[in-house]
């Protein structure tokens, strides 16, 4: 072998083992350093300071601090966890950084609002949130729409709802369903109808995936409850004329009291339990539930929410 | 072999130190007592966080700077300007060129380093009037900074084996930026699919990490920094040096010499 | 043992956005340089001089063939050790001073450090630069520069030299200097293979040369043999402007300037010529034999191979 080949021979090999080597240490880096990166926004006292400092580039920067906020909270709601510490700093600097991304406001409303597990359970630091962004972005509907959320789920203010989802609807090109929630919220504040047709305008408005599998399992959970206390009241009737309960759905379909097999939202059917309450067959999967769930159920640390459709 | 290697490293420090690199050491001074000096008179506590996020940031800047000016010409410069035919006439092997000028640029910036650090100390010392506990990690920014001052320089290097000076400078830079968010490109790549997660994911590990080499923020806060970390980025800067000369000394190695 | 063997050396670059056109810088070349000669290497600029150097250095690979100095391979770094090399018009670190640029190149050369001032300022000597070794070279005129490169081309006291155009930027005196250089090397056992263009240079100092033209090897031969009076002419002056019906009769060729006549004619008619001067009293200045000069030996090489040149006549094809 001439000398050259030799030399290439050799650094070759030291080229591949350091790759190789480099790569495993890179995993062992990032276990070591899992979130320093993020805690870091804890020291950014300023997001104006930031801003001024990324010299023009702020929307790849917010860019950046959006990616950041999505992961975090992903991992954190995958883990279980019961503490989103840095949601709302990263939420902050995103939208400081860029007050247009409109996005980032949907996930102060779905994300930073509702209680653990399922956010942070911060809804007056949301609501901050997106009166920044309508600060900044007065025609935006959608900021309005997620005031008047907050203010409905979380904060149960059914009057500060109303007067958000008021405000919003006189903007141009709003959601028709923002009056429509303004009028009914007098009379059917707290009822199921009202939060169905709630989920439904953020299923139907987001664009961000996250954001509509939350509202579809919302969505879901009302389907749910609402078979539930149907199906329940069907029982009832049912042991009020037979003097006691179903144990199948032929015997309700015999007792012309049903049509059909009813199936859960995921297409299983529900299960008839001996003291008449019904019960799904997968609890698991339907997080946000309130009806149907067995007596010892104790819901997944993690809520397990399915990739939208 | 080693007297050969240490002999063209020394003379890369003796060229560096002739075109007045080392004067930027000045300016830093100056920026440094600037800083101390404004600083003290705002006594709203934060005095030592200003002095350490502007001496390491300065410390970092100036040093990639150097790094990319000195290390865009290192071969490139002496291929154009034939300065090469009469080191490769004699019994240097082209390996050890290229070794030799690493070390040669990476000597450069370890003193340039040292004397900022003391800059930094010293500006440091003014505004806290005494050491404290928390300086030592300060040390330990700085001793990450140089190492990605080792990795840059390599980068460089490699670069400067088969592209121009002009051209070897932008891809440094850009591998220099990129490497900053290197944490985020791995987490952007895990959020893709197929194809492109493969692609996204191979260009994040082989992005140099120069994320995790950052601590200036954490340090000025008085956090502590892991000694696994320590361990584990020290480990890391050294092969992906290794890596990189590797590289350039393939390249090298096979080029014909205009 | 030859100091240089070529065997075969050949060099084509890819050229041409596509790579596709070949351009040939160096046609399969086959050469023997003995040792303690010197070799002189021939050719218009572009002729493939420089890319043969650059072979035998090692700074290009060879697309086809090899060479061996001294016996050893052309990467072996103990091959290295025993030679020196001046490029074409020189460049050095312009940010150090002579005697630390020849410093550096000692410690490269692996020349002993409690060997290595000593060497320095002899070489410094030999080169005629006794005085300028701490300035810096970027100070350095051409001439300077150049005789710069001929000491670190010896420094290291190698076996074999090699000379990419020596007496590019100097004066006649310099020249004569390193003229003399050579000749001292070739003295003291050394092989000297230098390439140029300046003929008079090659026929001086040259016990060998080779002719290289478009890559390719025109011809080789010792200086000697190939300035031989081949083509058997003699060249006959005489005072006056008349030429005799009688002289031309035997063929010669005339020239006449204010008071002399310079005819050529064959050797043969050497004896007839002078005769018939005598018989038309014309006072006979000299008779000489011609002899080729180096000059028309390479320019006869250079043309291509069917045609011929006459001596001492311009450049073109003849029957």
């Amino acid at each position: 072998m001439s000398r050259s080949q030799r030399v290439t021979v050799i650094f070759s090999v030291f080229l591949a083992s350091s790759l190789i080597a480099s790569v495993l240490l890179l995993r062992r880096v990032d276990q070591v350093r899992t979130g320093a990166t993020l805690e870091e926004v804890l020291y950014i006292s300023s997001p104006q300071a930031l801003r001024r400092l990324s010299l023009g580039y702020n929307g790849l920067l917010a860019d950046i601090y959006w990616t950041r906020a999505v992961q975090y909270y992903g991992n954190k709601h995958h883990d279980g966890a019961r503490r989103f510490d840095l949601l709302a700093p990263l939420l902050e600097i995103t939208t400081v950084l860029d007050p247009q991304l409109l996005v980032a406001y949907e996930y102060g409303a779905n994300f930073l609002a509702p209680k653990p597990p399922n956010g942070a359970g911060m809804p007056d630091r949301a609501i901050a949130l997106e009166e920044f962004g309508i600060l900044n972005n007065p025609d935006a509907w959608q900021l309005y729409y997620n005031v008047g959320f907050i203010h409905y789920m979380e904060l149960k203010n059914y009057a500060g709802a109303a007067e958000a989802f008021a405000r919003g609807a006189q903007r141009p090109n709003a959601h028709p369903f923002l009056a429509m929630l303004a009028g009914k919220m007098a009379e059917h504040a707290g009822d199921r109808q009202m939060a169905r047709m709630m989920w439904s305008t953020s299923y139907q408005t987001t664009k961000d995936i996250n954001v509509r599998a939350n509202a579809a399992a919302h969505l879901r959970a009302l389907q749910v409850d609402e078979d539930v206390t149907n199906l329940e009241a069907l029982n009832a009737r049912y042991q009020q004329q037979t003097g006691r309960f179903p144990s199948s759905f032929s015997e309700l379909e015999a007792a012309g009291l049903l049509r059909g097999t009813p199936l859960d939202p995921l297409g299983q059917s529900y299960k008839l339990m001996p003291d008449g309450r019904v019960e799904l067959r997968t609890p698991d999967d339907f997080p946000f539930i309130e009806k149907g769930m067995p007596f010892d159920y104790t819901p997944p640390p993690s809520p397990k929410i399915l990739p939208s459709d | 072999m080693t007297s050969r290697i240490a002999h063209i490293a020394s003379n890369t420090f003796r060229e560096a130190v002739r075109d007045r690199v080392l004067y930027n050491l000045i300016v830093f001074a100056l920026l440094m007592s600037a800083a101390a000096v404004v600083v003290g008179q705002i006594s709203i506590d934060i005095e030592r966080l200003v002095v350490i996020n502007l001496g390491l940031t300065a410390v970092s800047l100036f040093g990639m700077v150097i790094a990319i000016f000195i290390g865009i010409g290192l071969v490139s410069k002496e291929i154009e300007r034939r300065t090469l035919y009469t080191v490769l006439s004699r019994p240097v092997r082209r390996w050890e060129f290229i070794v030799g000028k690493f070390f040669g640029l990476a000597g450069t910036l370890a003193v340039n380093t040292f004397f900022m650090a003391i800059g930094v100390f010293v500006a440091l010392l003014y505004v806290s009037h005494h050491f404290q506990q928390q300086d030592r990690w300060v040390l330990v920014a700085l001793y990450f900074i140089i190492l990605q001052f080792l990795i840059l320089t390599a980068l460089t290097l490699f670069f400067s084996s088969f592209s121009s000076p002009l051209l070897s400078a932008v891809f440094a830079f850009s591998l220099f930026v990129i490497g900053s968010f290197a944490e985020d490109l791995r987490g952007f790549a895990g959020m893709t699919h197929g194809a492109t997660r493969w692609l996204a994911t191979g260009a994040a590990y082989l992005v140099p990490n120069f994320s995790a080499l950052n601590v200036i923020t954490s340090v000025a806060h008085s956090q502590p920094v892991s000694g696994q970390l320590v361990l584990d980025n020290s480990a890391y800067a050294l092969v992906y040096t290794a890596m990189a000369i590797c590289g350039a000394v393939l390249v090298f190695e096979h080029r014909n010499l205009k | 043992m030859a100091a240089i063997e070529i065997l075969g050396l050949e060099k084509t670059y890819s050229i041409g956005f596509w790579r596709k056109r070949q351009k040939h810088a160096l046609r399969p070349l086959n050469l023997k340089v003995e040792e303690g000669e010197i070799f002189g290497f021939l050719g218009p600029n572009g002729a493939g001089k420089t890319t043969t150097l650059k072979l035998l250095m090692g700074l290009i690979f060879p697309t086809a063939g090899s060479a061996r100095i001294l016996g050893m391979e052309l990467d072996d770094p103990r091959m290295k050790a025993q030679i020196g090399f001046l490029p074409e018009q020189p460049y050095f670190y312009d940010y150090l001073t002579a005697r630390e640029l020849l410093e550096y190149y000692g410690q490269l050369s692996g020349v002993e450090a409690k060997l290595r001032s000593s060497r320095v300022n002899e070489v410094l000597h030999r080169v005629g630069l006794p005085d300028v070794g701490g300035v810096q070279l970027r100070k350095f005129s051409k001439g300077m520069l150049q005789r710069v490169g001929i000491a670190q081309a010896i420094l290291h006291d190698p076996q074999v030299v090699f000379f990419d155009e020596p007496m590019s930027g100097l004066d006649p005196m310099g020249r004569r200097e390193v003229r003399d250089l050579m000749e001292q090397l070739k003295v003291e056992g050394k092989t000297v293979f230098f390439s140029t263009h300046i003929l008079s240079d090659a026929e001086a100092l040259c016990d060998r040369v080779a002719i290289i033209h478009q890559g390719e090897l025109r011809g080789v031969g010792a200086v000697a043999d190939l300035t031989s009076s081949v083509h058997g002419k003699v060249e006959v002056v005489w005072q006056g402007t008349v030429v005799p019906a009688s002289l031309r009769a035997l063929g010669a060729e005339c020239h006449v300037t204010r008071d002399t006549v310079r005819a050529m004619l064959s050797e043969a008619n050497q004896d007839a010529a002078i005769e018939a001067l005598r018989r038309e009293r014309l006072r006979l200045v000299s008779v000489t034999p011609v002899r080729t000069s180096l000059e028309d030996y390479y320019l006869q090489k250079l043309q291509p191979p069917n045609a011929t040149v006459r001596v001492g006549a311009k450049v073109g094809t003849t029957v």
